[in-house]
C-alpha cells in the first residue's frame, strides 16, 4: 500500500514537472542554439569563452540557447545528442577530446543541425561539421617568434618556457621557435616547461636555473602569462633589467589583462593573444546566413610597449583588471 | 653516544638522499653553494630552494601528523590553501587601504577557513570512519571551484605594496620573506610539541587506536585535531603561495603538491601506515624534494623528459637509502674495517717472525 502510495506521489510529480516544463517553452521566433562547452574553471581563456557565449547568444539577442559545461568528454557528447533530440539549429561545441564524436556529428548531420566547432578541432571528415573557428596556435607562435627577431638584438639568447607538454598550444608556439632555432636565427640556451599546469612557480625555477648556471640570455619566450611573470619574478629576484629598455625582452601569451597592464607599464615587452570571443563571428554567421564550410582562423593581434592602449586592453584582454599603471610583481 | 645515534637514526634516510643529491650538484659545477647578495637580499642556489620550498614544508609537517594519526592522506592540502586564499584576497581586496592590520586580519580570517576545511574532513575521518583518502577526494574534486566562485569568476591580482613584500624581500632585511615565515612556522611547531604532549598522543592512536582509548585517549579527537592543523598549514602554505604568485589563479595554485608532501613524509623516514613520526625528516624530504626539482633543471634534460627522469631519481634515492640496502651497507662497512683492522694490528705484531705465528697457530 505504501509502496504504491510513494510510485503514485512520484508519478504525480514527474507529471507535474513535465507540465511546468512545457509551459516554461515558449520559444517562438528565437533560433535554438545547444552549446557544448568544457567548464569556465578550467582556464581565464574559458571563463572568458563562457562568458562570451552567454552574452552574444543571450534571449534579449533573440537566441533560445542552452549551454552545457563539462570537462568530461562522455558528458558533453550525451549533452550533444540531448540538444539533437531538442531539434536545435545549431550546435557549437568545444570538444573536451578530440576523437569519439563521429557518431553524434553525423546524427546531427542527419537531423540537418547545422554544427559549429569552436576553439578546439575534433579529428573527423570534414564533411560532420559545418565549420569550425580555431585560434591557429601556429600562428601565434609565427607571430611572436617574428616579433622576437624584429627587435634587432645583436645575438638571440632565448629562454624558451613551454606550457603543458604535447598541448596545442604548446605544439604550435614552440613549433616558430624551433624552426628559427634550426635557421640559426636564434639561440635557444634554456629550453623548460612550466608542466601541466603552466606552472608560475615551475617557470621561475627554470629562469633560475638558467642564471644559476651563468647563461646570458636576453629574450624570455613564455607560452603563457603566468608563466611570464614567474619567469619576470626570478629576473626581478636575481637582479636582472627586463622590460622596456632593459636587458631582458619578455613576451607572454594570452592577452590576460594583468599581462597587458605589465606590457603597458613597461614591465614586460610584448603578449600575444589567443581569442577566446568566437561567438561574436559565430553570430554574425547566424545573422547572415550565409556559413563558411571547412576551418576559419581568427584574427589575433601581438601588441607591445608601443602598441598598446587603453582601448585595447578593454576590448580584447580577459581576466580581471589590476588598473592602470599595476604591475604584477 | 648511543642515544645520540638513537635519536638520529630516523633521519639517515633524508639525509643521505640529500647528501646523493648535493654530491650531484656539486659534480655538475662547484659553483653550487655560492651564495652573492643582489638588490639587498642574499641570492644563490640555497635560498633559491629555501624559497621556493616554504609551502611544501609547511603543507608536508601537516601531511605527518595526518599520516601519522589516521594512517592515511589527505589529499586536498592544495585545494584547502586554494579555497583559504581565495578568502585572503577577497578580503584584501574590499579594503579601500591595505596596511599590515588588513593583511593580519584576512590571514586570520583565511585561517579560520582553514580550520573550518580541516574540521569538514575531519569529521569525515574520525566521526564517520571515512578513508582519509577517500573523505578529501571530496575537496580535492569540488575545492577548485569553490575557490573559483570565491574568486568571483576571476583571476583576481592582489597588487599591494605589503603583498608584495611578503612575497619578495622586505627592505632592510636581507632574507626572502616566505624563508622567515617558514622558519617562523617551524620554530611554533617544535613549541608547540616541547610543550605539549601531542606527540606521545598522535603515535599511541597511530600505532593502536584501540590501545590508545583503553589509555584514556580520545583516537577521534587526536585524529579530529591532526586535521585542524593541516587545515591552518593550508592556509599558511596559502598565504605565502598566494603572496609569492601576486595573483590568485584558482586553477593552477600549488595544483597537485599533495603528491610532494606525501613524498616528503616518504622521504623523511615515516611511514605511510602511521605510527612513529618525525616532522624534523619531513622538513629535510621537503627541501630534498625541491633540490631535487632544480637539480634536474641544471642537469638541463629536455622538457618532455623531466618528469620521467623524475621518477627514476626517486626510485634510485628511495632504493639506495631504503633500509634492505643499508643493512647490506653497514654489513660490507663492517668487512671493511674489520679487514682493515686486521692489517693494521699485522705491523704492531711485525717483529715476531712469521714462522711464530704459524706455530702458534697450530698448537
Amino acid at each position: 500500500m505504501k509502496k504504491a502510495l510513494s510510485i503514485m506521489l512520484i508519478l504525480v510529480l514527474l507529471g507535474a514537472g513535465v507540465l511546468f516544463a512545457a509551459g516554461v517553452k515558449e520559444t517562438a521566433g528565437q533560433t535554438k542554439i545547444g552549446i557544448v562547452n568544457l567548464p569556465p574553471e578550467e582556464s581565464g581563456y574559458r571563463q572568458a569563452n563562457v562568458e562570451d557565449m552567454n552574452t552574444v547568444f543571450s534571449t534579449a539577442n533573440g537566441y533560445d540557447a542552452k549551454q552545457t559545461n563539462t570537462g568530461d568528454n562522455s558528458e558533453q557528447i550525451a549533452a550533444a545528442k540531448g540538444y539533437i533530440r531538442d531539434g536545435v539549429d545549431y550546435l557549437l561545441i568545444s570538444a573536451a577530446n578530440a576523437s569519439g564524436w563521429d557518431d553524434t556529428l553525423k546524427s546531427a548531420k542527419d537531423a540537418g543541425i547545422k554544427v559549429i566547432l569552436f576553439d578546439r578541432a575534433i579529428d573527423t571528415d570534414a564533411s560532420n561539421y559545418q565549420a569550425a573557428i580555431l585560434s591557429d596556435m601556429g600562428y601565434e607562435g609565427k607571430k611572436a617568434v617574428e616579433w622576437v627577431l624584429s627587435l634587432g638584438l645583436n645575438k638571440i639568447n632565448l629562454i624558451l618556457i613551454r606550457g603543458q607538454m604535447g598541448s596545442a598550444a604548446e605544439i604550435g608556439r614552440s613549433a616558430a621557435v624551433l624552426e628559427a632555432a634550426k635557421a640559426g636565427k636564434l639561440n635557444i640556451v634554456a629550453d623548460g616547461t612550466g608542466g601541466d599546469s603552466w606552472s608560475l612557480e615551475e617557470a621561475r625555477k627554470v629562469v633560475e636555473a638558467a642564471i644559476a648556471a651563468g647563461k646570458d640570455f636576453n629574450v624570455i619566450y613564455a607560452q603563457n602569462d603566468g608563466m611570464a611573470q614567474g619567469a619576470v619574478q626570478a629576473l626581478e629576484a636575481a637582479g636582472i633589467s627586463h622590460g622596456k629598455g632593459g636587458k631582458v625582452k619578455v613576451i607572454g601569451f594570452d592577452f590576460n589583462r594583468f599581462a597587458l597592464r605589465n606590457v603597458q607599464a613597461g614591465y614586460w615587452d610584448a603578449d600575444m593573444q589567443c581569442n577566446p570571443r568566437q561567438a561574436a563571428e559565430i553570430a554574425k554567421w547566424i545573422k547572415s546566413g550565409t556559413i563558411p564550410s571547412g576551418i576559419v582562423y581568427q584574427e589575433e593581434l601581438l601588441l607591445t610597449t608601443d602598441t598598446i592602449t587603453d582601448e585595447l586592453i578593454d576590448k580584447w584582454g580577459i581576466n580581471a583588471d589590476p588598473g592602470k599603471g599595476v604591475v604584477t610583481r | 653516544m648511543s642515544t645520540m645515534k638513537k635519536s638520529f637514526s630516523h633521519l639517515v634516510l633524508p639525509l643521505s638522499v640529500m647528501a646523493l643529491l648535493i654530491i650531484i650538484n656539486l659534480v655538475k659545477g662547484a659553483d653550487y653553494f655560492r651564495i652573492t647578495m643582489v638588490n639587498g637580499a642574499l641570492y644563490g642556489n640555497i635560498p633559491n630552494i629555501l624559497f621556493g620550498a616554504s609551502e611544501l614544508v609547511i603543507l608536508s609537517i601537516g601531511m605527518t601528523l595526518v599520516t601519522a594519526s589516521s594512517r592515511g592522506q589527505d589529499i586536498s592540502i592544495g585545494e584547502s590553501a586554494t579555497i583559504t586564499s581565495a578568502i585572503f584576497v577577497q578580503y584584501v581586496l574590499q579594503a579601500s587601504e591595505v596596511t599590515p592590520l588588513t593583511i593580519v586580519v584576512a590571514f586570520l580570517l583565511s585561517c579560520v577557513g582553514g580550520l573550518v576545511l580541516g574540521a569538514f574532513n575531519g569529521t569525515l575521518v574520525s566521526i564517520f570512519k571515512v578513508q582519509p583518502m577517500v573523505a578529501s577526494l571530496i575537496l580535492f574534486t569540488g575545492g577548485r571551484s569553490i575557490a573559483f566562485m570565491i574568486d568571483g569568476k576571476l583571476s583576481p591580482i592582489l597588487a599591494n605594496d605589503i603583498s608584495n613584500k611578503i612575497g619578495t624581500v622586505i627592505p632592510g632585511i636581507p632574507i626572502q620573506t616566505p624563508i622567515i615565515l617558514t622558519v617562523v612556522f617551524i620554530v611554533l611547531i617544535a613549541v608547540v610539541f616541547k610543550t605539549t604532549n601531542l606527540r606521545l598522543y598522535v603515535e599511541t592512536v597511530g600505532i593502536n587506536p584501540n590501545a590508545a582509548r583503553l589509555n584514556g585517549i580520545n583516537p577521534k579527537k587526536i585524529i579530529f585535531l591532526t586535521f585542524l592543523i593541516m587545515g591552518f598549514c593550508s592556509a599558511v602554505a596559502g598565504f605565502i603561495a598566494v603572496n609569492k604568485a601576486g595573483r590568485h589563479d584558482s586553477v593552477n595554485l600549488l595544483k597537485l603538491i599533495m603528491m610532494d608532501a606525501i613524498l616528503a613524509v616518504a622521504i623523511g623516514g615515516n611511514s605511510l601506515g602511521g605510527g612513529k613520526f618525525s616532522i624534523t625528516g619531513s622538513i629535510i624530504g621537503a627541501y630534498t624534494i625541491e633540490m631535487l626539482n632544480r637539480t634536474l633543471l641544471r642537469l638541463e634534460i629536455e622538457p618532455a623528459m623531466i618528469k620521467v627522469f623524475k621518477a627514476i631519481f626517486i626510485i634510485i634515492l628511495m632504493v639506495v637509502a631504503s633500509p634492505v640496502a643499508r643493512a647490506y651497507f653497514t654489513k660490507v662497512l663492517d668487512k671493511v674495517r674489520s679487514s682493515n683492522k686486521r692489517k693494521e694490528s699485522i705491523p704492531k705484531d711485525a717483529h715476531i717472525p712469521t714462522t711464530n705465528i704459524a706455530v702458534k697457530k697450530e698448537e
